[in-house]
């Protein structure tokens, strides 16, 4: 019986596209996205400033550029039904092979981006491998692998190194309007994933990989290919991010990824999207609400200039309450 | 025992390893003091068990360690008098935070790897909130001495090593170890026979925040007072447990064996320093060998039929 409605769920998902699975939990997250802007602006105000500036605006897609870009990445390891702790390293190893290669120089770009994109295309390859050939759980594979990323990048590297020329800097700093140019790299890579996510045969087949690995089996779904491209497309979201930071940065450093907490926090803005740990339900939208909401949660407290050590408690209070929410929903819609 | 065998082996290869390059190992000082320095690890170790088996994880231990030994430093200052009390606080508090931590997992039905995320956010968070970001105060010597004195020529982080080695056997064996594995095997099924799931994985929690406690006390003595005591530790203990073969989901393992499998940890981080695999690098071998290590223990053991799988074959 369990398993009848477990097949069915993981079934109707798989058929059923964006509408079914992404909306509910989605819609939620930006309700409290809207809820906590007007509060902001409320407190702001009570506080006698103004929060929705342009420099506010600005900063918020700013700040929540790179952790949305990782997130996206690791909401499709969530999805089918993993995860990935290896991306903070990563994210550093990305931006040091960066700057290192481009040295400055404008026609350095090209390659660096390519020896990014391949470097991170290949940790997630390894991580994929280990855990669906070796049968190495998740959380320690990826461990393992950030591990010994860390320990190339502390051997290697003391400080920063390498330059990113001028124009390369663009990438992070520039804007068109009131739109960076880093949020629309974000939004591109969200709607590339939402795209694979809910148009393509490989989205239907992630959410039923982790709706249930087993079932998926059985139906003819080869899991551990799919496990194995969610882990590559993280790692490759993982690179993109690491490059960005770069951009930022004007040159890489050993710890920009560990330094912004990318590896748990990125989790947290998945979860707090709606989407389940377990994996199966979920999707792109949702960890785009998750994100902004954290940014959002940011700007509020630097505008009324409280301790950043408050930022930590209500970020953790925030993520534990929304999950609770969405488990109470989750199970009153079975009940 | 039989579980823990595996894991004992590769442990007295690593020693051997060991006292190949320092022979002061195999003398009882050597090796005394050896355990001292992996006490902490082991007690966190035994803690984090109880959790894991149980089919949840406890991410917070690491910061949980950090704030104790921030709190104790700033409360006690130097005073003598007031290490009982503070002492006997540290126990409750850590008591306390397993206690939200198995609540929020079973009553909220949060997964507990955010449960204990967002306890890692909110007690580093608060910690430094309290002392303005770096820590104040200092311990009193009677504080230290759990971690650095000992009775005679042995460390005293030997002996509560000892005890809570005994004591988490002991608890394996009674009705709550049983109840436990049951939970995290299949918690339904232990359910519906009657076991109360929610309060075992309290306990479990509690059992773990209790570990924390203790490693505090421990490290706090033999280390002293930092901001990074317990940075870390969370992914150690895990580690380490999942080295000594028990399975992440619940149900499989023994808490020997996950104890065997800090020592063993540690015995590795020793082994690296002392065949002079510098700094850094010691990062990537563990990495390397703790995939390794997993990995072959996941292929030489017969796979777990999962109940899941049991079910398809019926319904099929």
């Amino acid at each position: 019986m369990d398993l009848l409605t477990r097949a069915g769920r993981a079934a109707r998902q798989a058929r059923g596209g964006p509408a079914s699975h992404a909306h509910d939990p989605a819609r939620v997250v930006f309700l409290a996205l809207f809820g906590l802007v007007a509060a902001g602006w409320a407190l702001v105000a009570i506080d006698g400033g103004q929060f929705l500036t342009m420099e506010s605006v600005v900063g918020i897609q700013q700040r929540s550029a790179a952790l949305g870009i990782v997130a996206i990445g690791q909401t499709l390891a969530i999805l089918a039904g993993s995860l990935d702790l290896s991306v903070a390293y990563l994210i550093s190893l990305a931006s040091l092979v960066a700057a290192e290669i481009m040295a400055g120089q404008d026609g350095n770009i090209g390659p660096a981006i390519a020896a990014v994109l391949v470097i991170s295309a290949l940790v997630g390859l390894f991580n994929g491998l280990v855990i669906t050939r070796l049968q190495v759980h998740a959380f320690i594979a990826t461990l393992g692998a950030a591990l010994i990323i860390k320990g190339v990048v502390d051997h290697l590297y003391d400080g920063p190194a390498g330059k990113v020329p001028e124009s390369f800097q663009l990438l992070g700093y520039s804007r068109v309007g009131p739109i960076p140019v880093s949020a629309m790299l974000w939004a591109g890579v969200a709607v590339v994933a939402w795209f694979l996510l809910s148009r393509t045969r490989l989205g239907h087949r992630i959410y039923a990989v982790g709706g249930d690995e087993e079932v998926a089996r059985l139906s003819g779904i080869r899991t551990p290919r799919v496990i194995v491209i969610t882990h590559v497309l993280c790692s490759v979201c993982a690179g993109i991010a690491g490059l960005l930071l770069a951009a930022r940065l004007g040159a890489g450093a050993p710890t920009v990824g560990t330094d912004g907490g990318y590896d748990l926090e990125s989790i947290a803005a998945v979860v707090l999207g709606g989407t389940a740990l377990a994996g199966g339900r979920g999707g792109v939208a949702g960890t785009v609400g998750g994100v902004l909401l954290l940014a959002v949660l940011d700007t509020i407290f630097n505008q009324l200039e409280i301790n950043s050590f408050v930022k930590d408690v209500v970020r953790g209070a925030v993520i534990v309450v929304a999950v609770a929410v969405y488990a109470r929903r989750g199970t009153r819609r079975t009940a | 025992m039989r579980r823990a065998l595996p894991i004992l082996a590769v442990l007295v290869v690593l020693l051997a390893a060991i006292a190949i390059a320092n022979p002061f190992i195999l003398e009882p000082a050597g090796f005394l003091a050896f355990l001292k320095r992996a006490a902490p690890l082991v007690v966190l170790a035994a803690g984090q068990y109880f959790v894991v088996v149980s089919g949840e994880f406890d991410l917070s231990v690491g910061s949980l360690v950090t704030a104790e030994v921030v709190i104790a430093a700033r409360l006690i200052d130097g005073d003598e008098s007031a290490t009982w009390p503070v002492l006997a606080l540290l126990i409750v508090a850590g008591l306390l935070a397993g206690l939200v931590n198995g609540v929020l997992t079973t009553k909220l039905r949060v997964p507990s790897f955010i449960v204990t995320l967002g306890m890692l956010l909110v007690l580093s968070g608060a910690v430094f909130l309290w002392t303005g970001g770096a820590p104040r105060g200092a311990l009193s010597e009677g504080f230290r001495e759990f971690g650095r004195g000992g009775l005679g020529p042995v460390p005293w982080s030997v002996l509560i090593l000892l005890v809570t080695g005994a004591a988490a056997i002991w608890l394996m064996r009674a009705d709550f170890g049983r109840t436990l594995m049951a939970t995290g095997d299949n918690e339904r099924a232990a359910a519906l026979s009657g076991v109360r799931v929610d309060r075992v994985k309290i306990f479990a929690f509690m059992l773990s925040g209790l570990s924390a406690a203790v490693a505090a006390i421990l490290l706090g003595g033999f280390a002293g007072v930092s901001a990074q005591a317990g940075q870390g530790l969370e992914f150690s203990a895990i580690t380490a447990v999942v080295l000594g073969g028990v399975v992440l989901g619940g149900g499989r393992g023994s808490v020997l064996a996950a104890m065997a499998g800090a020592v063993t940890l540690e015995a590795l981080f020793t082994l690296l320093n002392l065949y002079g695999i510098s700094g850094a690098l010691e990062f990537t071998v563990q990495g390397v060998i703790i995939i390794a290590a997993v990995a072959a223990g996941a292929i030489r053991l017969p796979r777990k039929p999962t109940p899941r799988r049991g079910d398809a074959h019926a319904a099929s």
